[in-house]
């Protein structure tokens, strides 16, 4: 039975874009800067209605962060911006000391993360961005699943006071969550209830969780569907509620294993309630060129592989 | 106003307080720190437009100073303190667990005076970009000062600022290199020449002046030279020329002491050369 209607098909990057504006509306201090990329990261929104709050940084990210922590110093609320690989990796000290140990207000907005970034490939598809980021003390690491939840998501963590990360992507993907739904940092969302199998996703991955969830519950099986849209802090609560009654779980993620949204789970299920556990992520390998659909099914990030891990880790139980 | 005579006994207490802070605990950074003495009394105490008892992080309404070379921090509380800041017996705690006083300056002990962490070198002229740029967003007419090491110019951020920074008119900012032509592993000459830095900076489009780190005359009358300059589109350089550990002989013009502490008998030998004017901590 189908669980969620799409209402349409949009690029999570633009509900980045619509939420920055709308978070440049609410408060005057909201600032964008941006290395050479505007449109493609979605600011050209804010820097048309206010040209004089956008700062052009070129092609030098690492100036851009800690310019951005300097303006957060004087009381301004930046945002920086650039494709999510730029925007951690080549750029991690400067998030490290100016950013984080600061504990400056400024906002990460990576954009085209992961595999569905695409063709270019794996110079470009960081998927070691959500572990680089929630590995640093007092950064905020959220990762919404669609166009909605990324508008929601800009405009809660413009109001937050502290560094966050905000990973968005770039591909053309349902929209199924509600434009006015709830958006609390570190709240996760129930998407559905059940008592056979847990399945906690993040990201492009929510979708496939969806339709995972619509297979599996046409086959008799029911299953506890949960929508973890802040990696870090993580929603301890709403996953330790669910899985003490289901017995077992599922994480899904666009995202290396190592570092990813089932690292986490892992841990907390670890140290306080050993639970079978089964992951779909990509298992310590670089992405390459490809369609995203094609290589989302190439590397065993779709509805298919959740069905799968979730058959598995219930007969774990 | 401070005159030359009183800017002279604060810098040998503070040349006292580094190296009896970095003697006591074995470890931090003097050389540096000795070197950029006399700019950094001058710059608190005659330069700054600053309120240190009613310290904010956002400095709305005075000058702002950022280092970006952290290591020199003995130098930085010393002056921090002296300046009233905080209280300088709080200098006996320098890197010891528990302190305010970190190896490296951070904003997450609130030691009134550090609106950023440093150490990871590069990162300063940055931040400081970025304030002048809020300030001017602000509708704040004070300026932005940074301090930067000369072979820290070596990291390519810096470069990245020195570009952005003229390119976006960033002319409420004066960014000052120690220039001293030492670093850990040698003259810079050897580790990495910085070449001819006045005619680099200057084909970023920077307005450069050179300066005696040692003179306060020059100190005061460049510094003066190059608050006169802002406003006109450019982001000013002042090149200090500076010697590494200057104010104790065994210490001066050598890197030796970039990041080694002096024993106790040579702490002894040091303080001797160095009077005490305000009073130890």
């Amino acid at each position: 039975m189908k669980r969620f209607e799409i209402k349409g098909n949009k690029d999570t990057r633009s509900g980045f874009g619509e939420g920055l504006l709308e978070a440049g509306r609410i408060n005057s201090e909201v600032v964008a800067l941006c290395a050479d990329l505007t449109g493609s990261v979605r600011m050209d929104l804010f820097k048309n209605e206010f040209p004089a709050r956008f700062y052009q940084l070129g092609i030098s990210e690492a100036n851009m962060a800690s310019v951005a922590a300097g303006m957060a110093t004087a009381g301004k609320v930046p945002f920086i911006g650039t494709f999510a690989n730029f925007a951690t990796g080549r750029i991690y000290d400067q998030i490290r000391q100016s950013i984080a140990y600061s504990h400056k207000n400024v906002k990460i907005a990576g954009s085209h993360a992961g595999l569905t970034l695409g063709e270019d490939g794996a110079t470009h598809q960081i998927m070691e961005d959500l572990g680089l980021m929630k590995m640093l003390p007092n950064m905020v690491v959220i990762n919404p699943c669609d166009h909605n939840q990324t508008k929601l998501a800009t405009i809660a963590t413009a109001a937050y006071e502290g560094p966050v990360y905000l990973r968005y992507g770039r591909p053309v993907v349902p929209v199924f969550t509600e434009p006015d739904a709830d958006f609390v940092i570190g709240k996760g969302v129930k998407m559905v209830e059940g008592s056979d199998v847990t399945i906690i996703a993040t990201g492009h991955l929510v979708w496939e969780a969806v339709l995972a969830t619509e297979v599996l519950e046409e086959q008799g099986y029911s299953v506890d569907l949960i929508n973890i849209h802040t990696i870090k802090p993580l929603d301890k609560d709403i996953i330790l509620e669910s899985v003490k009654k289901t017995g077992c779980v599922v994480t899904a993620e666009e995202h290396f294993m190592n570092g990813g949204l089932g690292d986490s789970v892992a841990q907390l299920l670890a140290l306080t309630l050993p639970t079978p556990l089964e992951m779909v992520a990509v298992d310590d390998r670089f992405g390459e060129s490809g369609k995203p659909a094609e290589l989302l099914e190439r590397y065993g990030l779709n509805s298919e592989s959740i069905i799968a891990k979730a058959k598995a880790v219930m007969a774990r139980k | 106003m401070n005159g030359i005579k009183e800017l002279e006994q604060i810098s040998s207490q503070v040349r006292r307080d580094i190296v009896r802070m970095v003697a006591d605990v074995s470890s931090g950074h003097p050389g540096g720190s000795l070197g950029v003495t006399d700019f950094m009394v001058a710059l608190y105490f005659k330069i700054l437009k600053h309120n240190p008892k009613t310290f904010t992080i956002e400095g709305a309404g005075e000058d702002v100073f950022y280092l970006s070379n952290g290591h020199i921090s003995p130098v930085w509380y010393s002056v921090l303190a002296r300046s009233g800041y905080f209280p300088v017996k709080e200098l006996s705690t320098f890197r010891i667990y528990g302190t305010r006083l970190q190896g490296h300056p951070t904003v997450c002990t609130k030691l009134s005076g550090i609106r950023m962490a440093s150490g990871s070198l590069g990162q300063g002229l940055s931040c400081g970009i970025g304030h002048a740029q809020a300030k001017k967003a602000n509708g704040d007419t004070n300026s932005v000062y940074v301090l930067m090491g000369d072979g820290e110019t070596q990291e390519g951020q810096v470069w990245e600022a020195a570009m952005y920074a003229s390119a976006a008119k960033v002319d409420n900012l004066i960014a000052v290199i120690d220039w001293n032509n030492q670093q850990i592993d040698g003259s810079c000459d050897e580790v990495l020449t910085l070449g001819d830095l006045a005619g680099r900076w200057s084909a970023f489009g920077w307005d450069v002046i050179k300066m005696d780190g040692h003179n306060f005359d020059d100190i005061i009358e460049k510094m003066a030279l190059a608050k006169s300059k802002l406003g006109n589109g450019k982001p000013v350089m002042v090149l200090m020329k500076t010697d590494m550990g200057r104010g104790v002989d065994f210490m001066c013009g050598t890197n030796e002491f970039h990041g080694k502490a002096p024993s106790l008998d040579q702490k002894a030998v040091a303080l001797a050369q160095l009077d005490e004017t305000l009073g130890d901590y």
